[in-house]
């Protein structure tokens, strides 16, 4: 191992240095300043005579007499199942005062990319016990499914809800999700540059309901080195495979708020001085964050999954913005989060109508879910899209100059958010339940309308005894429902 | 890849690694040429000169360079990326630089390792080759020597290279052979195997390109009915995430009636190539029964796969795809997406340090895109044979903002334009395709195909469709002020009729056994079957007839489930006539 004294130059997270002996890319760095303080990196840019390091911890209190060490490796996560129950910083160290972490391995953090022919195809089906996840985005197992939010809304609660309620129903009968036979759950939690108040909302939660024992946090606080939000959560996803792919756990992912790292990509583009993409972050972004998001999954053969929700918050609630449009673009869908629904109350606040779960298709129907499932999710998208639209055409000429079909789909809509969506942080529903709220609000709906529902399942389900609520308003319009539900009956 | 047979070349043309930043390497004294595959660094990585300046040689890796230091050396192979051409290419899945991506997991497990090469084509196995020239004839160039059973749909032809000179038959051999082994000699001294190499960043030799005129029919409703793309022609399919272009392009792999599909997944996700390579082999072709991917060729390059393999492997794909349109098939390619081509070509040049063009993009960009759509076409091959390429590409445009360089320079070249609509997505309408902003030059140069073997007046119903279509658009504008009931009575019909247009036609359920795939003639009846409608319920409408009434009759909603019906055509009947004496009883 060689040691230099010989920094040309530091500039905010980078420093370069002469060398004399050729350093692998991506090798990792120990910087010790003159205070005595070692500050960890990593070989950015290596050529024959100088190499550019980016630091961790940041640059300060290095001065050009500060000594350089080269380790001769790339940067590994010490993994073990001992970390289930632990409290790391963000770059991997204990900070929970707990004993030192004995490592049954040593995995490099950059992960090699899953072989798309021996991934499993995600199709089991996880049960969130939110009804607008669970009926309309329904989230599976190996899926990576954002949650796009905004400041101020409430992303983390819907977190710990999703990480406290998740279950696979058909394991579930008989035993709790904590005693494991079979296959364990687990949940790493991934946090960069959060506040220290969030921190401590999502550990006090984990430590009321117990589910800190099978949990690794990795925090990255909002004081902490930006630079270090880069290997946050690739520590926390090379813990997440080691645990899946060799222990056969099946891992919930966490990471928020992905759009802290994505500033830190930006400072140390911005610092090398990179020509810059959209909006100044570097043109790599898509490659980077694909990287991480692409660490989920199932393999062929292998027990368990990594399943991922990192959560977002959009800069100005612009969905365009490069780091939201290219999560939406790497990802398998998105949960929005919306404001509008939050200030009316709505918990947990989610618009459907702008999320979507791509793998949600294959892991719902019969056998899985239930089989109306696809088409009663389908028939209350186009529903409450349609009562959406008409809310603004309300706003210009008033209820009274709209159709009985159109004030039908308008109080659907209203139902569908404060009936569906709305539920609260502490109720779980399964999908049944679910299922059957939603076909509560299909049949204040005429049975023709039902266009996209397959027609034994509206023999089945579709519900005479809900009041429509507007039956005495106007006679001439309701005989068309009248006249369908008798052409029913025959 | 093909330069594993390669490697002996010159050790002196070899050099040393000067740096290492990312996927771009400097090396020093390597005696390569531009476009010349190397091997970099102790473990042998892959990568492409693409850039010379002195002797400084600039080299994008294929690979991971993770851990690569200066001073280790460059090996050079004295050959440009190429792809290795045979029998086998079909029912294969390969990376973005043609290693079969099943023998990669035989050799290195579930994840994706370094430094390990495969041959494009099974070098070892045999084939039964049945010759179609005997000794004493000509054969040139595309000249067809013989045959091979490829697979269950696919007869693989053995041509005379491009480039041979062609001669003589001197011997032809017939039974089992492997790919490499010599089964026709000429006078001239060449010899022809069923195994070819070709560079992939040069298009293959054609005699001449023509006008196409018969459509690639997609099976898709409003693709073959509105906008339809020609066999030879070019599309895009841009559209935000979660709009459906992964779907749309999946449809057409699985339904155009295309001899050969190669598909390639540049810069997308893992599940979604996991899904087509877990869901294809029990896939039946629709138009011949046998199993999808015994005409399926699939590229998967993954997001995070490294970035250089990203930049090649649409020119993998379309190489791929030249073979076989020589032997005179028609070849669709699907390239999802092509937007990812286009940002990994930004990243390299980005950290080439070239000057960067429209948002970052390098300035040849538009050059790249023009230079792969013209790969497609319909084209008298070499040795007197037609074949097509039909090339599809997605874009993903950031923020579903048309205006960016990638969608605009690809839309100066397509000639079709599937335009996908996050508002329709979000309703569930799908095929989330806009039918007002998309478009296709091919209709008129492809109608008289459709006249003649679907309907004489197919042209003439689609017009109605179109125009009724664009009347909605512009009453929804009034409608959003006023509402609904305040209109005349005319146009409150002709909203119905859109409708019906909207939900019974254009509206595809990708995800039903019968819906998925819509032949021309269903599609023609169902526009038929609404054209009907519109004409009773306009007559009935002259005749008196309040708008209410004439809405509510029970035989219009039918209309909806004509899609999912397997027997349509009984279906459509009894809808039709119903429609008639429900209206005709009105007045």
């Amino acid at each position: 191992m060689k040691e230099y004294q010989t920094i040309e130059e530091v500039s905010g997270p980078l420093v370069f240095v002469e060398i004399d002996e050729p350093v692998g890319y991506d090798e990792i760095v120990e910087i010790e300043t003159s205070a005595g303080e070692t500050l960890r990196g990593q070989v950015l840019e290596s050529s024959e005579e100088f190499v550019a390091i980016q630091v961790f911890e940041g640059t300060t209190g290095i001065d050009r007499e500060a000594s350089v060490r080269f380790l001769g490796e790339t940067l590994k996560m010490p993994v073990t199942e001992d970390l289930l129950g632990r409290v790391l910083d963000g770059s991997g160290q204990p900070i929970d005062g707990g004993p030192e972490i004995v490592p049954d391995e040593r995995q490099d953090i950059v992960g090699a990319a899953i072989n798309p022919f021996a991934r499993e195809y995600p199709e089991e089906f996880i049960q969130a016990g939110v009804s607008a996840i669970d009926g309309m985005n329904t989230l599976v197992r190996g899926q990576k499914l954002p949650i796009f939010s905004g400041s101020g809304l409430p992303h983390n609660d819907l977190a710990l809800q999703i990480a406290r309620q998740a279950t696979v129903p058909e394991e579930d009968e008989g035993s709790g999700e904590d005693d494991g036979d079979g296959s364990e759950f687990a949940v790493i939690f991934g946090a960069m540059g959060i506040t220290a108040e969030e921190s401590n909302e999502f550990l006090a939660d984990f430590e009321r309901t117990g589910a800190l024992e099978r949990s690794v946090v990795f925090a990255n606080l909002a004081d902490d080195p930006a630079v270090e939000r880069t290997i946050t959560p690739r520590l926390a996803l090379t813990t997440a495979e080691y645990l899946a792919f060799e222990k056969g756990y099946h891992v919930l992912v966490i990471l928020t708020d992905m759009t802290n790292y994505c500033e830190a990509l930006r400072e140390i583009g911005a610092a090398r001085e990179e020509v810059p993409g959209r909006r100044g972050y570097p043109g790599y972004m898509y490659t980077d964050l694909a990287q991480l998001y692409e660490r989920a999954g199932r393999i062929k053969g292998r027990e368990g999954s990594v399943t991922q929700i990192p959560i977002l918050t959009m800069p100005g609630d612009d969905d365009t913005h490069p780091i939201p449009d290219l999560t939406g673009y790497i990802t398998e869908g998105q949960i929005m989060m919306d404001r509008n629904l939050n200030s009316q109350g709505i918990a947990p606040p989610i618009n459907v109508l702008p999320s979507l779960s791509r793998l949600m298709d294959d892991g719902i129907g019969e056998g899985l879910t239930r089989e109306d499932h696809g088409d009663v999710s389908d028939q209350l998208y186009a529903a409450y899209a349609e009562g959406e639209d008409l809310r603004d055409l309300v706003n210009i000429v008033g209820r009274e100059a709209l159709s009985e079909r159109d004030n039908l789909y308008l109080d659907l809509a209203d139902r569908f958010e404060s009936e569906f969506v709305q539920q609260g942080y502490d109720t779980n529903r399964d999908v049944g339940e679910t299922l059957d709220i939603g076909w509560e609000l299909l049949s204040t709906l005429p049975r023709t309308e039902l266009n996209r529902v397959d027609e034994e399942h509206i023999e089945t389900y579709y519900r005479e005894d809900v009041d429509t609520g507007v039956a005495g308003e106007s006679e001439n319009e309701s005989e068309g429902s009248a006249d369908a539900d008798e052409a029913a009956a025959d | 890849m093909s330069q594993a047979t390669e490697t002996e070349t010159g050790t002196s043309e070899d050099g040393r690694i000067e740096s290492v930043s990312g996927p771009v390497v400097v090396a020093t004294d390597l005696g390569a040429r531009m476009n010349d595959v190397v091997y970099v660094g102790d473990e042998g990585l892959m990568g492409e000169v693409i850039e010379i300046e002195g002797n400084r040689t600039t080299i994008q890796v294929y690979e991971e360079t993770s851990n690569v230091a200066p001073g280790e050396p460059v090996e050079n192979t004295g050959e440009p990326l190429s792809v290795d051409l045979g029998p086998g290419m079909l029912d294969s899945i390969y990376d973005g630089v043609q290693r079969p991506l099943d023998v990669l997991e035989d050799r290195m497990g579930a994840f994706l390792d370094r430094g390990v090469d495969a041959p494009g084509i099974d070098l070892e196995k045999h084939w039964a080759f049945t010759p179609t020239v005997e000794e004493g004839e000509d054969v040139g160039p595309g000249d067809v020597v013989g045959t091979v059973p490829e697979t269950e749909s696919i007869e693989h032809k053995v041509l005379v290279p491009p480039g041979h000179e062609g001669g003589t038959v001197e011997s032809v051999a017939e039974g089992e052979f492997a790919v490499e082994d010599t089964v026709v000699e000429l006078d001239s001294g060449e010899t022809v195997s069923m195994y070819q190499e070709w560079p992939v960043r040069e298009a293959r030799p054609t005699v001449d390109k023509q006008t196409p005129t018969t459509p690639l029919v997609t099976g898709q409703r409003i693709q073959d009915g509105l906008f339809p793309l020609a066999k030879g022609g070019t599309a895009a399919i841009p559209g935000p995430f979660g709009s459906g272009k992964t779907v749309t392009q999946q449809s057409l792999a699985k339904f155009s009636d295309a001899d050969i599909v190669v598909y390639i997944g540049c810069g997308e996700r893992g599940n979604e190539m996991t899904e087509v390579i877990d869901d294809f082999p029990d896939l039946e072709d629709p138009n011949t029964g046998k199993p999808l991917m015994s005409r399926t060729c699939l590229i998967a390059n993954t997001s995070n796969m490294p970035v250089a393999a990203r930049e090649s492997c649409v020119y993998t794909g379309i190489t791929i795809a030249e073979f076989y349109r020589d032997m005179g098939y028609d070849v669709a390619l699907m390239a999802d997406s092509t937007s990812r081509w286009a940002e990994a070509m930004r990243e390299i040049s980005s950290r080439l340090e070239e000057m960067p063009g429209e948002e970052g993009y390098p300035a040849y960009l538009a050059a790249r895109l023009s230079e792969f759509y013209e790969r497609a076409g319909y084209f008298d091959a070499l040795g007197d044979r037609e074949g097509s390429i039909s090339v599809v590409g997605a874009v993903s445009p950031p923020g579903g903002d048309f205006s960016e360089p990638v969608t605009q320079n690809t839309l100066r070249i397509v000639k079709t334009f599937w335009a996908l609509d996050a508002d329709l997505a979000e309703r569930r309408h799908f095929p989330a395709i806009n039918w007002n902003e998309s478009y296709s030059l091919y209709r008129d140069q492809l109608d008289p195909w459709f006249e003649e073997e679907v309907a004489s007046d197919w042209a003439a119903v689609r017009q109605w469709a179109i125009d009724t279509l664009d009347e909605e658009a512009e009453l929804q504008e009034i409608v959003q002020l006023v509402g609904k009931d305040a209109l005349p009575e005319d146009q409150q019909l002709t909203l119905e009729v859109a409708r019906y247009l909207r939900e019974a036609f254009l509206q595809q359920n990708a995800l039903h056994d019968v819906d998925a795939y819509s032949p021309p003639e269903k599609t023609y009846l169902i526009m038929g079957a609404i054209k009907t409608y519109h004409d009773e319920a306009f007559a009935a409408l002259d005749a008196g007839v309040p708008v209410e009434e004439i809405t509510s009759i029970d035989a219009a909603p039918r209309l909806n489930r004509i899609g999912t019906t397997e027997e349509y055509e009984p279906f459509i009947e009894e809808i039709e006539s119903d429609i008639e004496h429900q209206l005709g009883d009105k007045y």
